[in-house]
């Protein structure tokens, strides 16, 4: 596994964000419409530690810009712009390490447009193919544990209804992997 | 004078060149489309900065990396020695256990000189070490800052400990090897930096 973050991850960062300066559930699509009517860049920092990411001084910092009174448009353009960089990044950098020609995007945050341009930019300048599940199924890790679970059933792996449940706690590490040696 | 790629890195393009005579190389950062030009520039002009700035103080502290001949913020280019030896994470997996281990342990020593005086290199990786006249040689400070918290030097071992798992995943043990090496010379508590690093892997695991 490459490129953890430290802290937050990135869809609990723009939550916080969104939480912290009221801009009601969910917090996402907000920012996103928000960031396209930002004009000006504010320096955030930009916290890249090997294939890993930090990004809770970067919020500390956007939420300073806002009660400091800074145009919210400028602040969501530019938390956009330095948190998606520092992941297009470290994706650019884990592909260049295994030399992978493909890649393909996941999460909750893949559904934002601009992300997306970023990663498919990246993308094609390595010359590399680029995928993501439509947007609609993107939201809550749906396309992520819906083939999780494809893969688990493939591989024989049969629960109840009763023992299919929620668990925040869950990591992808923790994933018994069956289906591969 | 410039010459073809020798290597097409995430983030520059290396090209072996000619300096007063003789072979150099030469490490250019590019222009990344998928970021705004206010990013781009200050991370091309911010890293080639502090990369020299690191190197140089590394090769004071008698820790061995390329030699700077040239460096241009503006283009982002750095020109150095060109270290003629293999990369480390080409050939560790191939070698007898005992030259592992030795490889390992001076990898470790090398690093201790660095925390020794607060370097942090950033991205400790064995694509980013180049074995040559049984040195050690780091290369590639871009990610590095200077920082004296225990919690630095820590992260900056976890990325060489997730290398390690990943690229040598059959010679994980091996950064075992690393840590004796980094006791051995590291002039602080080296215990307190273990234990930092272990601290990190569960922070990562419950997040
Ligand atoms: N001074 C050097 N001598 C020999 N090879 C080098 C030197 N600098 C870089 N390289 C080669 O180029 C590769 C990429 O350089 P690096 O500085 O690590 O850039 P990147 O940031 O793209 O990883 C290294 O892994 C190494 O193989
Ligand atoms: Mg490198």
């Amino acid at each position: 596994m490459f490129g953890e973050t430290l802290d937050v991850g990135i869809g609990n960062c723009l939550d916080k964000f969104g939480r912290e300066i009221d801009l009601g559930f969910p917090c996402g699509p907000k920012i996103e419409d928000l960031a396209k009517k930002g004009t000006q860049y504010l320096g955030l920092p930009y916290s890249i530690k090997g294939m890993d990411l930090a990004f809770s001084g970067l919020l500390t910092a956007a939420e300073n810009y806002v009660r400091h009174g800074k145009r919210i448009e400028d602040v969501c353009y530019s938390l956009q712009e330095t948190t998606f960089a520092m992941l297009t990044e470290v994706t650019e950098r884990a592909m260049a390490h295994t030399e992978k020609q493909e890649v393909l995007l996941g999460g909750g945050v893949a559904s934002n447009t601009r992300l997306r341009d970023m990663v498919q930019t990246m993308a094609r300048d390595r010359g590399a193919h680029f995928f993501v599940p439509s947007k609609d199924v993107c939201v809550d890790n749906g396309a992520m544990i819906a083939w999780l679970g494809f893969l688990m059933y493939e591989s024989g792996l049969r629960m109840s209804l009763d023992e299919s449940l929620i668990n925040q706690r869950f990591r992808t590490d923790m994933v018994e992997v069956t289906w591969r040696d | 004078m410039t010459k073809k790629i020798l290597y097409r890195g995430a983030e520059a393009e290396i090209r072996l060149s000619e300096y007063m005579g003789k072979t150099v190389v030469l490490k250019q950062r590019v222009k990344k489309a998928y970021r705004i030009k206010e990013i781009d520039r200050h991370l091309i002009a911010y890293r080639t900065k502090e990369e020299a700035k690191l190197i140089a103080e590394a090769r004071s502290y008698g820790v061995s990396v390329p030699l700077l001949y040239d460096v241009d913020l503006t283009k982002g280019a750095i020109t150095m020695e060109y270290l003629a030896g293999s990369r480390v994470k080409d050939i560790l997996n191939g070698l007898e256990e005992s030259e592992r281990k030795r490889i390992c342990f001076k990898i470790g020593e090398s690093i201790a000189r660095l925390h020794n005086h607060d370097i942090i290199h950033g991205d400790i990786t064995t694509s980013n070490m180049i074995f040559l006249h049984d040195r050690i040689h780091l290369i590639d400070f871009g990610l590095g800052c200077k920082n004296s918290e225990l919690e630095a030097k820590g992260v900056d071992l976890h990325v060489l400990m997730e290398a390690f798992e990943s690229t040598h995943s059959k010679y994980a043990h091996c950064f075992d090897y690393v840590i004796e090496g980094y006791s051995k010379k590291f002039q602080g508590d080296s215990s307190a930096v273990v234990k930092k690093i272990e601290e990190i892997v569960r922070r990562g695991r419950y997040r």
